[in-house]
């Protein structure tokens, strides 16, 4: 295996690069010279100034020890031992010199992967960028925000024909690219499920069996999944391990859970998830979210699922949208504007 | 042109001993303060994993001449265990010197040419040159 550089390129680099030293030498001398004479705290300002210049062109540590060498030798008469004292430096500062170096060339490492991470976000944000279909008699809102740049969470809206619409919420462990790529899985394959239009159950019956045999036994998702009509406007759901919604009753003015039970995917194969099912009356309220919307840390504490719900008691009266909005501005007052988790809720009104 | 000088790496004086030849060479041939410290420095990193990984090994030194330019050429030799992962050897932040020292890649760095061959069981080689520009 062998593997060289090109030579010619280097010398030419060389040269230009001594034209520069040159230059740089040349203030750098003027600087020492009139701090030399008057000592003067502008010397050591401008000084400091052209650190920065040199950091910026590049000048490893040990050439600037050979410059303040050669600039004394023009100056002043230097003792011997003096003059030989600076090789020692140099020596040492080549180490410097050396991490410097590996420090660039990690920098450098280190924006490529992150402009080959702003593409797999934008690929991801293609994946979940899907409309909230706006139908007759149901108003939806929804906010999904990552806590970092690729987001753990998964929605999915579709509407199979005039009166049935299908809603998916989930929550993939974890954050991150981990997460990440694990909800593109979760994607094609709601992608396929929802071309056999299966109940909500038998949907994450199907989906248990590839989480299960295609993801790491450390990481699991949660989910709910839903089917809305919209001539009864009956809602029939399975959970898998999901973090409960709530259903908003207008003639009581008051929230429930979204109650359901059923083992989180890719945990334990051939698990059932029994189905679910209720009816929404005018007004009322389906709110579904994940986790990273209630488990918040709001200074030391925990945000509970009441003073969630007094949150959302307030916001009543608006627009689905608004509701989600709301929402998601005020938690993120009260969590000192830090988002730890991805904050994903959609929610369903009645109307 | 100087006939290639061949250095036996088996102590840490042996090391010091390369750098020194390396370091002679250099001056001979004109290179400046900083670049002779960093071709000792070179040396110095090449034989020290002769030292610290093969047990023994050479560093043969000599002058080079192409295209009208002058450089020193360094060859390390050695038969010990070779490297199982180059490109990991060759990364950043990876270094077999154990912190000290700057690794393969800063030798690369410091250096015109470098190239590097290494089997399991049978040794590594690397070459590296730098031109008097």
């Amino acid at each position: 295996m062998w593997s060289s550089s090109n030579g010619t390129a280097n010398v030419r680099k060389g040269r230009a690069g001594q034209l520069n030293r040159q230059h740089l030498q040349a203030q750098y001398k003027e600087i020492l010279q009139a701090y030399l004479e008057g000592r003067g705290e502008t010397q050591l300002y401008l000084a400091q100034q052209l650190g920065k210049w040199f950091l910026k062109q590049n000048v490893a540590p040990e050439e600037i020890i050979d410059m303040h060498l050669h600039t004394m030798e023009e100056m002043v008469d230097m003792p011997e031992p003096v003059r030989e004292s600076f090789q020692l430096l140099t020596e040492v500062m080549i180490e410097y010199g050396n991490t410097y170096r590996e420090h660039r060339s990690l920098r450098s490492r280190q924006k490529q992967l992150e402009s080959e991470i702003e593409v797999a976000v934008t690929m991801q944000q293609t994946l979940l960028s899907e409309k909230v279909p706006s139908l007759e008699g149901v108003d939806i809102g929804l906010v999904s925000v990552p806590a970092k740049k690729m987001s753990g969470d998964y929605y999915h809206f579709v509407r199979h024909d005039a009166d049935l619409f299908s809603v998916a919420i989930a929550d993939i462990t974890g954050k991150g690219i981990p997460a990440a790529l694990c909800m593109s899985m979760i994607k094609y394959a709601m992608d396929c499920l929802y071309l056999t239009r299966l109940d909500p159950s038998e949907i994450l019956f199907f989906l248990n069996g590839i989480v299960e045999r295609n993801i790491d036994p450390s990481m699991f998702v949660t989910m709910l999944c839903g089917c809305y009509c919209l001539e009864s406007h009956h809602f029939r759901y399975a959970v898998a391990g999901h973090e409960p919604g709530f259903l908003y009753r207008a003639k009581e003015e008051t929230f429930y859970d979204l109650a359901g039970q059923g083992i989180a995917l890719g945990v334990k194969r051939g698990a059932k998830y029994p189905e679910y099912s209720i009816g929404l009356e005018e007004g009322d309220l389906l709110i579904l979210l994940t986790d990273g919307v209630t488990e918040r840390k709001m200074g030391e504490r925990f945000l509970q699922r009441e003073e969630l719900i007094g949150y959302l008691q307030a916001e009543v009266g608006r627009s689905a949208q608004e509701i989600a909005d709301n929402l998601y501005r005020r938690l993120l007052e009260l969590s000192h504007f830090e988002l730890p988790d991805d904050h994903t809720m959609i929610v369903i009104r009645r109307a | 042109m100087t006939v290639p000088i061949t250095i036996e790496i088996r102590t840490e004086q042996d090391i010091v001993l390369a750098r020194q030849e390396g370091r002679n060479l250099s001056k001979q041939l004109g290179f400046g303060n900083i670049v002779q410290s960093r071709i000792a420095t070179a040396i110095s990193e090449l034989a020290r994993n002769i030292f610290q990984y093969a047990g023994a090994g050479t560093i043969t030194i000599e002058t080079v001449k192409e295209d009208g330019r002058v450089g020193v050429r360094i060859v390390a030799e050695d038969h010990g265990p070779g490297i199982r992962d180059i490109r990991r050897a060759m990364e950043d932040g990876f270094s077999t010197s154990g912190g000290l020292g700057a690794g393969l890649p800063g030798v690369r760095r410091m250096m015109d040419e470098f190239s590097i061959e290494s089997s399991v069981d049978h040794g590594t080689r690397v070459v590296i040159i730098k031109w008097n520009s």
